[in-house]
């Protein structure tokens, strides 16, 4: 079975506006069970699962929950970050619009386990349909106590509320999603302190993924170690998938880590839509690596990820065919990055452009060989020296097509056009 | 107490330091652009990237705390090669013209580039040129030059508590602008230039007027008089090349004479004047149940941000021009009566540690009879640096020569208008003799000294006890400006400075102002004072004098006239 449905197993069986279908499906029962644990019990559970973020950092998920509950201020904070600006990414929005108490659920487990007092959700501004049921979802829950004060007797207060994204990229970095909720623009802060001690008006945070919430009511109901046992070792439980570009089933795919990349396209997406080759595919999204098609038996891992120096590998993959052009691709991606780039630190302000500017003199078939060491260069500082994850990971992109495709890079070297 | 190293040495260095700062204390030298010191970490620039072993990416030594058991290398190839990139980048957005650029040998992006050794930029210059925005009469904006460090930025909106700087837009678009408009003039600008100050390269200056100045010394029919503050004598070293706090006052008088200048005197005398103004103005408020508390007037930049911002506390600000104003209005019209000088051929030019005095000086009713300026040019302390080198002058090598007469003698009481809580201690040592009709047994109130933001004291006054108050920084003023907006200010007395730590810490000051520099500067000053034969204000004979042959008494009919203004709500 290549599919393992464990967050969209009630998909399709479940009327989302629902909160009936919900509970008849289990729903709620995993927070009923956390209220009745220790706190420190439901931390060590999810520790026992190994279950990292699903955001795009891959950061390991329970040390944001243990590090927040040893926080000596009282008032903390959760957020969902339901932003999704990387282009090519949809499996939030697919989570929110067809089982948002799943989510919900997660997320006030995780506020329960933190002694959190307040929740946001930070939802992409463009996503109106997950807005509406989500508002829909949030009453709901309240009305049924599942939200607001004295949660099912338990004397814990919680409620959550929805704050529109500033619709740039960047605004889902953790820090510029914190600043834009506090109304200012979304720029980056300079870390240390981290968001779990210092967060959301000064307060600690946590921040997860919408993916990563919902996956906290299946843990406590399976128990960690058996979330373990799905995917792979370096990452637990399964991975959804956005398929998209060439393909001729695109959509939302949930698989356990370790499928290979092939089998998802060819399996689930039934190849390219017209039968064409494949040439290439981003993974991850616009900040992530583009491997050439004889690297599809790769398989779905965040370590394999990491390989690439690409921490947002947040599951899109994205296919394209022989017509496509390497710096056709490279070219629109550096215009995203050059647009998104918040402009607060010189390498990703100034950067990106610069890199743009490299990437056209390829496009144009008008590159030399300084401007291919340029390029390597502009990108490693870019890389190391960014303030933040979108300026870090701009150029992996170019980083992975300068060793899988310099071939390209080469060619228009040495065949300028005249 | 962590053990780290760095560029393989060993080293103990402070638990919670950063690297920036474990460095420097070992003598190790880290470059930095957007860091600057008593203001907030940035990490913006990038710059200061070092390389930590066993990490792949870079991390900014400002804002890495050291951990035990780490290792920093600072000059890897790994750490100069982006630091290179880094400076090009910039570069690549930057009207990069040096030689005709007022910060040529003086910026810090130059020192960088010259530093790492770049002698050709890989990168394509994109620079959009913008407009500069020069309305200002105090300060000018090169958009061209501006490197986004967000220091003025810093400065403006946490410690003045303004906020007219700000980062607009975003990407490679991004622009440090005044909020919401285009120019700084348009904005609630208090002009107290505290940006230029910290400017790493001339994207905000002071608006030089050494030209005019030029001219005027070059133009046979003006007689052309210059006047320096309190705080220029313990600066202009600094900015000639000795250490913080050195004290220049003779040389700067000779360095002044040899520019040209008619007569060189002292503002310090009509800083006295002011005492004598604004002390009994005090008492008379205090006595017919006037408006108190009452203002300090000397500083421009807290007189703007009153207009602006607090226009219901309009007449609680003393009526005393600044001595500046004073010193102006007295020349034009008794210096030159004395002289038999025609006052439209007389050039009053002053020396400033301020560049809210620029704009001052351009004020509608800081003219003598309705046209004649009552001064015609300010210059910043860096501006008559700049004009001494220009006259290729050694500085060091000058003979020491005295301010000329009568505008010449002062006291230590003037002396210390420059350090805040000058301009209080300087009023009570006079104040509390007048009330008390008894000599004052300690002349020094050590309360209302040094670098706290807000400092208070307690007098007695003719048998009552008084509240004073004094701040520094307009965020500080805003607090003082608060409670009596509120109506619960305890105080009777209120004096402000615009800039931390007063005019010593000027925005017209050298560059490089620290908190350490400020206090050099600020311990200079009362040394200055304690030498002086006379310590307080009323004490000065010339002022005696003065009031005898010209203006009669404080607060009298002339004074009102020549040495008072009124102030209205602006913006
Ligand atoms: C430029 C940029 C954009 C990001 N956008 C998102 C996003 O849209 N959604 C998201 O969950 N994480 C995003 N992240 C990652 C977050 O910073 C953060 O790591 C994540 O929300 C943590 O949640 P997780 O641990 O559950 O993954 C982004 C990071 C960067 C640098
Ligand atoms: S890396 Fe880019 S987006 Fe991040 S802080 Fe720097 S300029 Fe802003
Ligand atoms: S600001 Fe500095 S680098 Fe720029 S032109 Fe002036 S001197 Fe040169
Ligand atoms: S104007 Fe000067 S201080 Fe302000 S951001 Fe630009 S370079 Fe920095
Ligand atoms: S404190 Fe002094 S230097 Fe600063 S604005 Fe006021 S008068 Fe000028």
């Amino acid at each position: 079975m290549l599919e393992h449905k464990l967050l969209t197993e009630r998909i399709d069986r479940i009327n989302p506006l629902s909160i009936d279908d919900y509970l008849q499906a289990g729903g709620y029962e995993m927070l009923k069970k956390a209220i009745g644990m220790e706190r420190i019990a439901i931390i060590e559970e999810i520790e026992k699962s190994k279950l990292r973020g699903r955001g795009g950092a891959a950061f390991p998920a329970h040390i944001k929950l243990m590090g927040i509950a040893k926080e000596e201020e009282t008032v903390r904070y959760v957020v969902c970050n339901a932003d999704e600006g990387e282009p090519g990414n949809f499996k939030d929005r697919y989570l929110m619009e067809h089982d948002p108490h799943q989510m919900i659920e997660g997320m006030v487990i995780a506020a329960y386990a933190t002694r959190a007092t307040k929740g946001y959700i930070y939802l992409r501004g463009e996503y109106d349909t997950a807005h509406s049921i989500l508002s829909w979802t949030l009453d709901e829950a309240r009305k049924h106590n599942y939200l607001g004060e004295n949660i099912l007797g338990s004397g814990f207060d919680f409620d959550i509320e929805i704050r529109s994204g500033a619709g740039s990229y960047v605004c889902g970095e953790e820090f510029a999603l914190i600043e834009s909720i506090e109304g200012k623009p979304g720029r980056t802060r300079v870390k240390p302190p981290f968001p779990t001690q210092v967060g959301l008006y000064g307060k600690p945070t946590l921040i997860n993924n919408v993916e990563t919430f919902s996956n906290f009511p299946h843990i406590l109901r399976m128990g960690g170690e058996a979330f373990a046992d799905i995917g792979t070792d370096s990452s637990s439980g399964t991975k959804l998938v956005s398929l998209s570009g060439n393909v001729a089933n695109p959509g939302v795919y949930e698989v356990p880590f370790g499928v290979p990349i092939r089998d998802v396209i060819e399996k689930l997406g039934g190849g390219t839509a017209d039968g064409r080759k494949i040439k290439m595919v981003q993974l991850g999204g616009a900040s992530g690596p583009i491997i050439p098609e004889y690297m599809l038996d790769l398989t779905i891992d965040f370590d394999r990820f990491e390989n690439f120096d690409s921490k947002t590998g947040a599951g899109a993959i994205i296919v394209m065919d022989e017509r496509v052009d390497v710096f056709d691709v490279l070219k629109r991606i550096g215009e995203f990055f050059e647009h998104e780039s918040c402009g607060k630190c010189t390498p990703c302000r100034e950067g990106n452009l610069q890199l743009l500017k490299l990437v056209e003199r390829f496009v144009e078939r008008r590159a030399s060989e300084k401007d291919l060491l340029n390029i390597e260069t502009l990108s490693r500082v870019m890389h190391q020296t960014s303030l933040c994850g979108l300026g870090q990971s701009a150029p992996t992109a170019i980083f992975s097509t300068l060793q899988y495709f310099r071939d390209h890079y080469i060619d228009v070297i040495e065949h300028p056009q005249s | 107490m962590p053990n780290i190293k760095i560029n393989g040495k060993p080293l103990t260095v402070e638990e919670g330091t950063t690297i920036l700062e474990a460095a420097k204390a070992n003598n190790i030298k880290i470059p930095t652009l957007c860091y600057y010191p008593d203001l907030d970490i940035k990490s913006d620039c990038r710059v200061c990237s070092v390389e930590i072993v066993g990490q792949k990416g870079l991390k900014t030594a400002c804002s890495e705390p050291v951990w035990d058991g780490m290792e920093i290398r600072t000059n890897s190839p790994r750490v100069l090669n982006a630091r290179k990139v880094l400076t090009e980048l910039i570069l690549a957005n930057h009207d990069a013209n040096c030689t005709a650029c007022e910060k040529n040998m003086n910026c810090e992006l130059q020192t960088l580039a010259n530093t790492l050794g770049i002698d050709e930029n890989r990168f394509e210059n994109v620079l959009e040129e913008r407009p500069l925005d020069t309305a200002n009469p105090s300060i000018t904006r090169n958009p061209n030059r501006c490197i986004k460090c967000g220091r003025c930025v810093d400065v403006c909106k946490n410690v003045q508590g303004i906020h007219v700087l700000d980062n607009m837009g975003r990407s490679n678009e991004m622009e440090i602008t005044p909020a919401y408009g285009k120019y700084l003039s348009d904005q609630e600008c208090t002009f107290c230039g505290q940006c230029s100050s910290v400017c790493p390269v001339a994207s905000i200056t002071e608006k030089d007027k050494s030209d005019e100045v030029w001219e005027a010394l070059h133009d046979e029919d003006k007689h052309v008089i210059v006047q320096v503050a309190p705080a220029v004598r313990v600066s202009l070293g600094e900015e000639m090349g000795a250490r913080p706090g050195a004290i220049v006052t003779e040389k700067m008088v000779s360095a002044l004479r040899s520019l040209g200048f008619d007569r060189v005197f002292d503002t310090d005398f009509t800083a006295d004047l002011t005492i004598l103004e604004e002390g009994h103005e005090l008492l008379e408020r205090v006595k017919e149940g006037g408006t108190l508390p009452m203002f300090t007037s000397c500083c421009p930049g807290w007189i703007s941000f009153a207009e602006q911002q607090y226009p219901e506390l309009l007449d609680n600000l003393s009526t005393c021009k600044s001595p500046q104003q004073m010193f102006g209005s007295l020349a034009k019209t008794y210096y030159a009566k004395k002289e038999d000088i025609d006052p439209e051929k007389l050039h009053v030019v002053s020396v400033m540690p301020c560049t809210a005095k620029k704009y001052e000086a351009s004020r509608e009713e800081m003219r003598v009879d309705g046209e004649n300026p009552d001064v015609d040019t300010v210059l910043t302390t860096r501006e008559l640096g700049k004009m001494v080198r220009q006259m290729g002058i050694d500085f060091d090598e000058l003979e020491p020569s005295s301010f000329d007469d009568p505008f010449g003698i002062t006291s230590g009481a003037a002396a210390i208008f420059g350090a805040s809580g000058g301009v209080m201690e300087a009023a009570l040592r006079t104040v509390s003799e007048v009330v008390n009709e008894e000599p004052l047994k300690q002349l020094d109130f050590e309360d209302v000294r040094g670098l706290e933001g807000i400092k208070e004291a307690e007098v007695e006054l003719g048998g009552n006890t008084v509240r004073v108050a004094v701040a520094h920084s307009l965020s500080n003023a805003r607090k003082l400006a608060e409670e009596v907006k509120q109506g619960d200010s305890p105080y009777a007395f209120i004096e402000i400075m615009a800039c931390p730590g007063g005019c010593i810490g000027g925005g017209g000051q050298p560059y490089n102002t620290t908190n350490a520099t400020r206090q050099e500067r600020i311990d200079a000053t009362y040394r200055v004072d304690s030498r002086m034969e006379i310590r307080q204000s009323h004490k000065n004979p010339v002022i005696t004098t003065l009031y005898e042959e010209y203006l009669e008494a404080p607060l009298g009919e002339r004074s009102h006239k020549l040495l008072h203004t009124h102030y209205q709500k602006r913006n």
